[in-house]
């Protein structure tokens, strides 16, 4: 009881409540329904169209206000929009599906995706507090171990439509995630070596102490031992960055969603915020597996020559400016590269054909397993030899 | 007989398929970029880009009426548009012209011309069986509105639309 009526007890709970809205409603929601309206904007651009570019904000339903409000590329009330469409859309289900599961399973989509979110240090630290909701020292076991569960909320809502497709799509979502966790896993081993914990936070630290992994020189200078480890954290970006496409059911992998083939896939008998739910899981867990990459091998918040939220690192003369500045520019900084991972997950996915079913097991359970597994003794090697 | 298609040898290169993969992203980066510098234009941003300029003449519109130099409405209700249209567009009341009128020799007009705009399918038949040269399709092709009814063309309406047309037929005009 004294823990409750403890200062530092409710000081904990309210920064991470305040953290935990901030993340979701003001960062990680407005992301999501913007990566949407930025792969509609950027399919269009690649296969030369346009894109909505139409949808404004309706400032002139205000009185005194005389033209809408539609700021430079234009569209920029499309997600608005659709997220009106989808909330007054009727919501069906339909009459041969198993009423429990196919509610649980939206939210069950949605959920994992978010929750992961809690562990991503997306900032150093703003006015004191760590910008991290819950800063655990397995950040990444849990990260894995939580993200894995989405595929419940596939699996369960191909099963309980009760439909050909859906189910085909759940059964391929399965074995597609047996392939893809032990790979993703084993390919983030080497981080974990180099870095020598599984702490989110003590990974980023890492980095701005000794350089980010995929570009160590940005300590400012290259030694022996960096160089040599380059190779298999190269290595393993790719192998790990392949293994998030496929966790996050994008393009090249989206099998068990195949529009081409299976309709819809999981989410066929689908309508309305039900199905918007699986839009937002997936993109919600887009945005999770990009922060992780950003987390484990560019430098989480970090930015050459930029010190962090509590005036410490970076150039000195930097250290005039007041540090919550410093600290917000290292949240702007995590997000926009993050942003970038997705754009480049958007761009991926308007190059790419999709794998056929027998190429996707054997790039995973026969390629890309045994280069990840191979990768971790070449790290322990070059570790062990440049002591 | 067997015929065995002869599998390629891939080089190590075309093996991993990451090559080929940055590749590819580099074509659908080119065509990204030339979007956003504006060289591909293939989009007309419709309704403030139209492609009225480029119309050809034998563009099938929106059906209308003319009147001739004289005012003078040249359908006589003959009613063989209503007869040939196919999805029964048209409707037409004939009424005669009272023997005072200027045009009392013509004999007969339309009380009422409506063409349903909801019905029409431009096909263009009124028009080439007209033997009075009265309807024509012009180049009106955004016909819209918001009621059933406003997509129901009426005698005005359609004479707003026609405007005046001169020449070829000649029978009714006054003899020299």
């Amino acid at each position: 009881m004294d823990f409750l009526t403890s200062a530092d007890f409710w000081f904990l709970s309210l920064t991470s409540l305040a953290k935990t809205i901030f993340l979701i409603f003001l960062v990680v929601l407005p992301m999501v329904s913007y990566t949407v309206y930025a792969e509609r904007r950027v399919s269009a651009l690649i296969q030369d169209r346009v894109g909505p570019n139409r949808t404004g904000f309706p400032t002139s339903l205000i009185p005194g206000i005389s033209k809408d409000f539609s700021p430079f590329l234009g569209g920029l009330g499309q997600p608005v929009a659709d997220a009106m469409k989808f909330l007054l859309k009727e919501d069906f289900v339909p009459g041969h599906v198993n009423k429990l599961y196919f509610w649980l399973a939206p939210c069950l989509a949605m959920m994992p995706a978010i929750v992961t979110l809690a562990a991503i240090p997306f900032g150093s630290s703003f006015l004191g507090v760590k910008m991290v909701v819950a800063d655990i020292n397995v950040g990444l076991l849990f990260m894995f171990a939580i993200s894995s569960v989405s595929v419940y909320g596939i699996v369960l809502a191909g099963w309980s439509s009760n439909s050909k497709y859906p189910f085909l799509g759940g059964i391929r979502s399965t074995s597609q995630m047996i392939s893809y966790e032990l790979c993703m896993g084993l390919s983030a081993v080497p981080v974990l070596l180099v870095c020598g914990s599984t702490g989110l936070s003590a990974i980023v630290n890492y980095q701005v102490r000794e350089g980010w992994l995929l570009a160590p020189f940005t300590n400012g200078g290259l030694s022996f031992r960096e160089i040599a480890l380059w190779v298999p954290i190269i290595i393993a970006f790719i192998t790990f960055t392949i293994s998030m496409f496929a966790e996050t059911n994008r393009l090249p992998f989206d099998l068990p969603e195949s529009e081409t083939e299976l309709v819809a896939g999981y989410h066929t008998e689908y309508s309305s915020m039900k199905f918007a739910l699986f839009f937002l899981g997936e993109y919600t867990a887009m945005i999770a597996g990009s922060a992780l990459i950003v987390v484990l091998f560019l430098g989480g918040w970090h930015l050459p020559f930029i010190p962090d939220g509590a005036g410490q690192g970076g150039l000195a003369f930097l250290h005039a400016i007041p540090s919550w500045i410093w600290g917000l520019v290292n949240i702007t900084a995590f997000f926009a590269k993050v942003a970038v991972l997705l754009l480049v997950f958007i761009w991926v996915r308007w190059t790419l054909p999709r794998f056929r079913y027998d190429q996707l097991m054997k790039l995973g359970w026969l390629y890309l397993f045994e280069i990840a597994l191979v990768n971790i003794f070449l790290t322990a090697g070059i570790l062990a030899f440049t002591k | 007989m067997a015929y065995v298609v002869p599998r390629p040898n891939l080089t190590w290169k075309e093996k991993i398929y990451l090559p080929s993969i940055v590749a590819g992203m580099m074509i659908t980066f080119k065509h990204l970029k030339r979007m956003l510098k504006g060289e591909t234009k293939v989009v007309m941003q419709y309704p403030e880009e139209k492609w009225d300029a480029q119309m050809p003449e034998h563009y099938r519109g929106a059906p209308t009426l003319v009147t001739d130099e004289h005012g003078r409405e040249r359908c006589v209700a003959c009613q063989l548009c209503e007869f040939i249209c196919p999805p029964r567009a048209i409707t037409i009341k004939p009424e005669e012209i009272p023997s005072g009128d200027k045009f009392a020799k013509v004999e007969k007009r339309p009380k009422v011309f409506e063409i349903d705009m909801i019905r029409c399918i431009y096909c263009g038949l009124c028009e080439e069986v007209c033997p009075e040269q009265a309807i024509f399709l012009r180049k009106d092709y955004a016909i819209t509105g918001i009621t059933r009814a406003e997509m129901v063309h009426d005698k005005a309406k359609l004479y707003e639309l026609g405007g005046v047309f001169t020449g070829l037929v000649n029978k009714w005009n006054p003899k020299k």
